[in-house]
């Protein structure tokens, strides 16, 4: 057998990560610190409570990597928790516009705590991702059963206009943050497997070669997905979310565009016609029931028309948000200063704007950079990763991110119409915070499975078991 | 699959790159446009919370702001609110501003760029910006006498008073009837500031009128004297000549008594009368003759030169931004029979008061008319003059031959005519009357008067107009109440 190829070897880089964990802290202590002396003139008296909190969540977290993924990426933890601390600072910050009794912040720290947890539990209790593999069918059927959930009478909730919520009790939770992940994993096993079969190519059309017939079946099936949750709970959002991951990983999976251009026009087509059944189909109640959609296009194309007095003042988060960004400016009016709470919903859905307002083009640009990071670092993972499960799993997460950011800011920001997803790690909520986590969890595994020096698959030249050894001399 | 993977990141790039340029148009490109929209609370929450500047006549402020101890930091105070609403105007909730507060918006809140120095060293001090201040050309004693006159009027009054130094433009006075407290339209709370709007919006008096600028009204006999200048300034007719006289004048195209102009009883003579004594008893016959004399064309032409159909005055501003003055209107197409009634400021001749003392202050002022205005000065918060209005001309309306003697034909209807009720004893006064119809039934005619004086070196020029007042129709005519009232501003401004 000849020498292991692998010549570059990753160092573990765990004191790097110290040292960008100090500085994540830096933010979000800071930030928590600055809220306090903008909003009340003083430093929260809870600063050192709240700062050791969070310092300790931070280092159980970097200790669990140094015993259980010493080769993990050093960067993802930093950034997760410098996000997620300046996340914390803003919706504290919008507690105490609010006033005395809401506690938001409070509850969201819990849920970090949580978060952090689970992030322990998995990379502790899950030493090998490919182990997940075996869970492919039971992650997929979980995934559709969570996804259809807010579809059930009694426990769906509709906050918004759109229906992706569960309500049971006092407890609200969003079951499709938990079934991206799931539904990551079930891709990945399933694409795997089947890759090849897939790759093969059917009809050849203006250079692009297309699938075959006979294998759209899996895609038919998300196409469908998308489309029960694009009319059943009226979200754009999400449709786009879950059909979006799947094409992308089909695609690195087969390699053919093909897939992409298919998918993409089956998207816009299947979205087109639920657009022309919101105006159009000939039975009111199914366009009363799509209304929401159309609305939410209109809002986005004439926001200024759904504002203010004498409309249905449907546009007020969008153009408030706008107001609130435009008043920032480059710099941001500084903590306290601004009036972020004229924003609907501005600390969860609209957090992006609530930042754009008090800290400036600056901070949501800073925001963008890290959010970019942890795309970087993920698609990374992927591309050194040595097993295609893996690789698989990591692009569908890294892509994950990519496109809930982009659908969430862009939405704000009114480059595209306006949906209810959460900002990752920033937006008060905690299936979304906690999902999250894990979600880094994962990419950290992968990463620190695909940046382990190689194992050494050379036999020895005599085996050991033979009765005598010959010394080799050097 | 690692080609894909980078094919992906690629994508991603393009999605991040999108956001972050789509964030650097909304909050740099878009952000000022976003300020100025008048439905953005944020603009209206920091307009309130910080310390605008007062607006001056001489050194009292009649606006100006003052700390507050409710949501925002200052509350805007009007010290005598009846007597300076019309000019003032009312810094209210959700953009609702007007007025002086409305044109001179970016200096009161100190964004003006004249007041950068200041600004700046606002900023580096870490103060918190402050607003400049803004003089106004209103001479207290003239206003206090112009209000007072319109007050003491019996019943429900509707009116307005504007005074002018015809040298400058300077707006001297500017009252109207009835007026409103401005304060009640600056409060903080928006349920109250929506039922003090709603309750003065819904007055049937409109109190939120500024009649001097913002209400045409048929100038009536006061037209006569732009229809005297556009005679003389045809060169055909001096101060002292005989002009066309009588009883009644059938307007050219009629027939009957409909098509019919006398003169209630005045004495005009007959055949040709001397200029001053049509003048001095306001002969309907003589100017509805002398506007078919001169046509339509020249009409137009004469009124056009004292301001008629333009548009001049933009100090005072409604919520919208745009000038409240409303336009006076000269008809530009008629016949003979409408030209004749034009002559007597009917038909669809419409002025407001600032336009009618501004044709008295041409005159006064030699033939020039001068641009009226109500912002004399810009202050920083330190009281540094950082600009000052200069005067400037806004037409040559006559010769100063034609002026003088327009002048003396009006200083005779004071001394021997209709407009006796404003004689000040030692000085010469310039004046004419006007009533005019209203042309409904039900609605009682409406009384003019207009004046300057010294007669030769006019300090001042007055335009008084009384919409409607509990006076008997009898007593409307002759400037029985117009005329005391023009003469107290006037004496105001001549006797400091």
């Amino acid at each position: 057998m000849s020498q292991s190829p692998v010549t570059f070897t990753h160092r573990s880089r765990r004191g790097a990560e110290l040292l960008l964990l100090v500085l994540a802290l830096a933010v979000g202590i800071g930030a928590y610190a600055a809220v306090g002396l903008g909003v009340q003139g003083e430093v929260p008296a809870n600063l050192i409570g709240y700062g050791s909190w969070l310092a300790a969540l931070a280092v159980v977290a970097h200790v669990t990597l140094r015993f259980v993924a010493p080769y993990a990426d050093p960067v993802l933890l930093p950034v997760v928790v410098a996000l997620n601390g300046l996340g914390l600072a803003i919706i504290h910050r919008l507690d105490l516009a609010r006033g005395g009794e809401s506690a938001v912040a409070a509850r969201q720290l819990t849920w970090m705590t949580l978060g952090v947890v689970l992030f322990v539990v998995t990379l502790v209790f899950l030493r090998d991702h490919r182990v997940l593999q075996r869970y492919t069918y039971t992650c997929g059927l979980g995934a559709v059963l969570l996804l259809l959930l807010p579809m059930v009478p009694g426990i769906g909730a509709d906050i918004n206009g759109a229906s992706i919520w569960i309500r049971i009790g006092p407890m609200s939770f969003q079951p499709g943050e938990v079934a991206k992940i799931l539904l990551v994993i079930a891709f990945s096993g399933y694409l795997v497997l089947h890759r090849d079969a897939l790759a093969l190519a059917g009809r050849r059309l203006l250079f692009i070669d297309l699938p075959r017939g006979r294998d759209l079946g899996p895609l038919l099936m998300m196409f469908g997905l998308a489309m029960v949750i694009l009319v059943g709970q009226k979200d754009l959002g999400s449709s786009l979310l879950f059909f979006g991951i799947f094409v992308v990983m089909l695609y690195v999976a087969t390699e053919r565009p093909g897939w992409l251009l298919l998918a993409g026009g089956l998207f816009v087509g299947g979205a087109g016609l639920v657009w022309w059944a919101s105006t159009s189909f000939p039975v009111e109640a199914v366009r009363g029931h799509l209304a929401h959609v159309k609305t939410r296009f209109d809002i986005w194309l004439h926001p200024f028309e759904y504002y203010g007095e004498g409309t249905s003042d449907a546009g007020r988060q969008l153009v408030e948000s706008m107001y609130g960004m435009g008043w920032g400016g480059l710099l941001g009016r500084g903590f306290g200063e601004g009036s972020p709470w004229l924003i609907p919903l501005a600390d969860s859905d609209m957090i992006v704007a609530a930042i754009g307002e008090e800290l400036g083009l600056t901070a949501v640009m800073a925001l963008l950079l890290c959010y970019g990071l942890i795309v970087e670092r993920g698609l990374r993972a992927a591309v050194i990763s040595r097993d295609n499960f893996g690789k698989l799993l990591a692009t569908g997460l890294a892509f994950v991110i990519a496109l809930q950011v982009f659908v969430v800011v862009g939405g704000v920001t009114r480059l595209i119409p306006l949906t209810g997803l959460t900002t990752p790690f920033l937006s008060a909520g905690g299936s979304s915070l906690v999902a999250n986590w894990v979600v880094i969890a994962l990419l950290l595994r992968i990463s620190d499975f695909a940046r382990r020096p190689a194992p050494d698959l050379s036999t020895p030249d005599e085996p050991d078991q033979d009765a005598t050894q010959v010394v080799k001399l050097p | 699959m690692n080609k894909p993977i980078r094919i992906i990141s690629i994508l991603c790039l393009v999605m991040f790159v999108a956001l972050l340029g789509n964030a650097t148009y909304l909050q740099y490109w878009k952000a000022g446009d976003f300020r100025d929209d008048g439905t953005n609370r944020r603009v209206v929450d920091a307009d309130f919370s910080r310390e605008r500047g007062a607006i001056l006549v001489g050194r009292e402020p009649i606006a100006e702001s003052v700390p507050s101890d409710d949501r925002y930091e200052f509350q805007r105070t009007y010290p005598k609110p009846f007597l300076y609403a019309p000019l003032t105007g009312y810094f209210g909730y959700g953009g609702a501003i007007t007025g002086v507060e409305r044109s001179q918006n970016s200096v009161l809140s100190g964004d003006d760029d004249r007041l950068f120095v200041t600004r700046m060293v606002d900023l580096l001090s870490n103060e918190g910006a402050q607003g400049g201040d803004v003089a106004l050309t209103i001479n207290p004693r003239a206003q206090r006498a112009a209000m007072d006159g319109l007050e003491a009027l019996p019943g429900d009054v509707q009116g307005a008073v504007v005074a002018i130094e015809p040298s400058t433009g300077k707006i001297l006075a500017m009252a109207s009837a009835p007026t409103y407290d401005p304060n009640k339209l600056a409060v903080h709370d928006q349920g109250e500031w929506q039922r003090n709007a709603e309750q003065l919006e819904g007055n049937e008096s409109q109190p939120l009128l500024n009649r001097a600028v913002q209400t045409t009204l048929p100038p009536g006999s006061t037209f006569k004297i732009v229809t005297a200048a556009a005679a003389l300034s045809t060169g055909k007719y001096s101060a002292d000549s005989q002009v066309p006289g009588g009883a009644t004048y059938q307007l050219p195209l009629t027939s009957g008594e409909s098509g019919e102009i006398d003169n209630e009883g005045r004495d005009c003579g007959s055949g040709r009368i001397p200029f001053a004594q049509a003048m001095e008893n306001s002969c309907n016959t003589t100017f509805a003759a002398l506007a078919n004399e001169v046509g339509p064309e020249a009409m137009l032409e004469q009124a056009e030169a004292f301001g008629f159909n333009q548009e001049y005055f933009d100090d005072l501003q409604g919520t919208n931004g745009k000038s409240l003055q409303a336009v006076s209107r000269f008809p530009e197409e008629m016949d003979e029979a409408q030209t004749g009634q034009t002559g007597i400021g009917q038909f669809e001749v419409r002025a407001t008061p600032l336009q009618m003392a501004m044709v008295s202050a041409g005159i006064a002022n030699h033939g020039t008319v001068m641009k009226p205005y109500l912002v004399d000065e810009i202050q920083s918060a330190d009281s540094d003059v950082v600009d000052r209005t200069e005067p400037t001309e806004l037409s040559q309306a006559v010769s100063p031959e034609v002026a003088a003697g327009l002048t003396d034909l009006l200083v005779s209807t004071v001394s021997n005519g209709t407009a006796s009720p404003a004689a000040i004893p030692g000085i010469d006064v310039a004046g004419k009357t006007g009533t005019a119809q209203s042309g409904q039934d039900d609605v009682p005619p409406y009384a003019w008067f207009t004046s300057f004086a010294p007669a030769d070196n006019a300090k001042v020029a007055v335009a008084v107009v009384i919409q409607k007042a509990d006076i008997p129709r009898s007593e409307i005519a002759g400037g029985t109440y117009g005329g005391p009232i023009a003469k107290a501003v006037m004496e105001a401004v001549i006797n400091q």
